[in-house]
């Protein structure tokens, strides 16, 4: 494992590319003080890597459980009002989504 | 979509300058009775958003939970493959935003898949080429958008889309093979070969309907070339959502056609995923991969690790059933047939046709025959595949019996098959509804055998004089009569107790 250290800041950049992924609108004025504030969220995580891990697994889940497993038997679903009605707008059945762009031709 | 036609290269030329390199990315949708992570019901062709609910729909508070059957059926599909299962697997989210995919990320495996390292071993034409298998993991599948409004209804020029979560959440097993080089101007068929074994053997397995037409099957597959000689492997692209084992093929061609083009004038291939075009057998450009998929994967928090003991391991692979191969090579001694023939059969699709017609009580020989004739040439006239012919396996055991019977000639049977795929039952019914038996010793028959000789008084005295090769035109003359339903046999035994005693 890689010992975590921040030496160089977050940057405006990654704050950006962040928030694209996530979908968020985020101003210029915000950039930096997100990058500011994530940064100092990132420092405080890092202070983990002081700590002396070399003998420990990783670890995912705080319950030392494996193979939880379901039987394959179908179960009634949700009546199909009840899901549209949860939906922005339907159409035929279908959830109604505006146009997908950015991907295909 | 690009505006002006790609530049070909012709294949032979292809191949005396780049030899390429190509991957298979192979999604099945597995056959489980419910969904991955829900209970959710799997059944195709279900009303649209029937078959959903909070955990599939990702509403806020739901909680999966892994099916056993689809771990299983993973697991035995790594071990058909000679893969090794790992003893410790976990799922991992795949974060990305899309319309289909409504949590916002796709539960899948990531750096821990269940099966690694197998292999597929191949033949074309006589010759075996083995497919190293990289990975199999289990994930789920996505919803399906419907593209309204533009003039083709796809993505491109459409108004907005529609969703059916119905399909989200279904078990979907993917298999990942290792880039595969050194199959030269066999690529596409090794690819295609890969992708019908593959099939075989997740239909011997029984866990996936594997019904491409309907998107149990799909594969993405992955084309680069290289100048010969070169130490390098090329600059791949990845081919989307080839749903046929005929366009595997021709994915594989195409790419390789239009790289060399690029290649020749000097550009450089970008890494990006296209689209195979069904009708035209072509790609487009889609999403550049350069641009950025950064899916942000971390073990998912709701699900724990899977964790299959060696003594469940040794279990499944005990009870695997007689893989494809192994059965091929038994099948062919058992029918006395050369390895030549067995692949001829695999070609067609119909191994598993003529093996169910024989255990119907057909002769090896005659199954063979028939499947591979006359039930063959239907399928190609008409386009099909064979087994999607509107006949079984038992149906033709039954006309293959008719014929032995002697109650139906080759030329009667043909018609025989002809109402059988026109629905109008069983072959001995139709024989009966169509009046096709062959005529036994009847009166019509002595009549027309009678008439024939009286109608050709020249020929018949040849006959008699010891000119026996000219029989052949009374019993033509008999045929005729009696519209071919005469037994050829039984009609030159009678010219012959007439003629010559």
């Amino acid at each position: 494992m890689s010992t975590p250290s921040r030496k160089d800041r977050l940057t405006r950049d990654e704050v950006a590319h962040l928030a694209h992924l996530a979908r968020l609108a985020v101003t210029d004025e915000e950039l930096d003080l997100f990058a500011g504030q994530l940064g100092a969220v990132l420092d405080a995580v890092a202070q983990v890597g002081r700590a002396d891990v070399a003998d420990v697994p990783p670890t995912t889940h705080a319950v030392p459980m494996t193979n939880v497993f379901r039987e394959d038997v179908a179960r009634p679903s949700l009546p199909r009002d009840a899901v549209l009605a949860g939906a922005p707008a339907a159409e035929d059945g279908r959830i109604r989504v505006p146009r997908i762009l950015g991907e295909g031709a | 979509m690009s505006a002006t036609p790609d530049r070909l290269v012709d294949y032979d030329e292809v191949l005396t300058r780049y030899e390429p390199v190509f991957g298979l990315e192979t999604h099945v949708e597995l056959g489980t009775a419910s969904k991955m992570f829900c209970g959710c019901s799997t059944t195709f062709g279900a009303e649209p958003n029937t078959q959903t609910c909070p955990t599939c729909l990702g509403l806020p508070g739901s909680l999966p939970s892994a099916n056993a059957a689809a771990i299983e059926s993973t697991i035995r599909i790594g071990l058909a493959l000679g893969c090794r299962i790992a003893t410790w697997a976990r799922f991992s989210r795949k974060n990305y935003f899309y319309p289909d995919i409504p949590k916002g990320f796709q539960t899948t495996q990531y750096d821990e898949p269940m099966c690694t390292a197998g292999h597929l071993d191949v033949e074309v034409d006589g010759e075996t080429y083995r497919v190293e298998i990289e990975r199999v993991h289990l994930e789920e599948d996505t919803g399906k958008n419907l593209h309204v409004g533009g003039s083709t209804g796809r993505i491109h020029g459409a108004d907005h889309s529609l969703i059916d979560y119905n399909r989200a959440g279904i078990p979907l097993v993917e298999i990942v093979t290792r880039p595969i080089p050194g199959a030269g101007a066999k690529a596409p068929e090794v690819a295609k070969a890969y992708v019908t074994e593959l099939r075989e053997i997740l239909v011997a397995l029984g866990v996936s309907e594997v019904r491409m037409e309907q998107g149990n099957l799909r594969c993405d597959v992955n084309t680069s070339l290289a100048p010969i000689g070169s130490l390098e492997w090329g600059t791949r692209t990845e081919t989307k959502n080839v749903n046929s084992l005929r366009s595997v093929e021709r994915a594989v061609r195409f790419e390789m056609r239009r790289q060399a083009a690029l290649l020749d004038e000097g550009q450089r291939i970008f890494q990006e995923t296209r689209h195979f075009h069904e009708d035209t057998g072509t790609t487009s450009p889609g999403r550049s991969k350069e641009e950025a998929t950064d899916y942000r994967y971390f073990p998912e928090p709701d699900l724990v690790p899977v964790a299959p003991d060696e003594e469940w391991v040794a279990s499944l692979l005990a009870a695997l059933p007689e893989l494809p191969a192994a059965r091929r090579s038994r099948l062919s001694d058992e029918w006395g047939i050369a390895p030549t023939e067995m692949a001829w059969l695999v070609n067609a699709g119909a191994v598993e046709l003529v093996s169910d017609t024989v255990a119907a009580g057909a002769s090896p020989g005659d199954a063979r025959k028939w499947w591979l004739g006359d039930l063959a040439r239907r399928a190609n006239d008409t386009g099909t595949e064979l087994g999607e012919l509107a006949v079984t396996p038992k149906q033709v055991a039954e006309l293959i019996g008719l014929i032995s019977a002697g109650t139906i000639n080759d030329q009667l049977a043909r018609q025989t098959l002809d109402g059988v795929l026109a629905g109008e039952g069983d072959p001995a019914a139709v024989v009966e509804a169509r009046g096709l038996a062959v005529m036994g010793e009847s009166d019509e028959l002595v009549s027309a055998v009678d008439g024939a000789i009286a109608g050709n008084p020249d020929v018949a005295e040849k006959v008699r004089g010891g000119k026996v090769q000219a029989i052949g035109a009374l019993v033509g003359a008999v045929m005729k009569t009696t519209r071919g339903k005469a037994d050829a046999a039984t009609v030159k035994r009678m010219l012959e107790e007439r003629l010559i005693g």
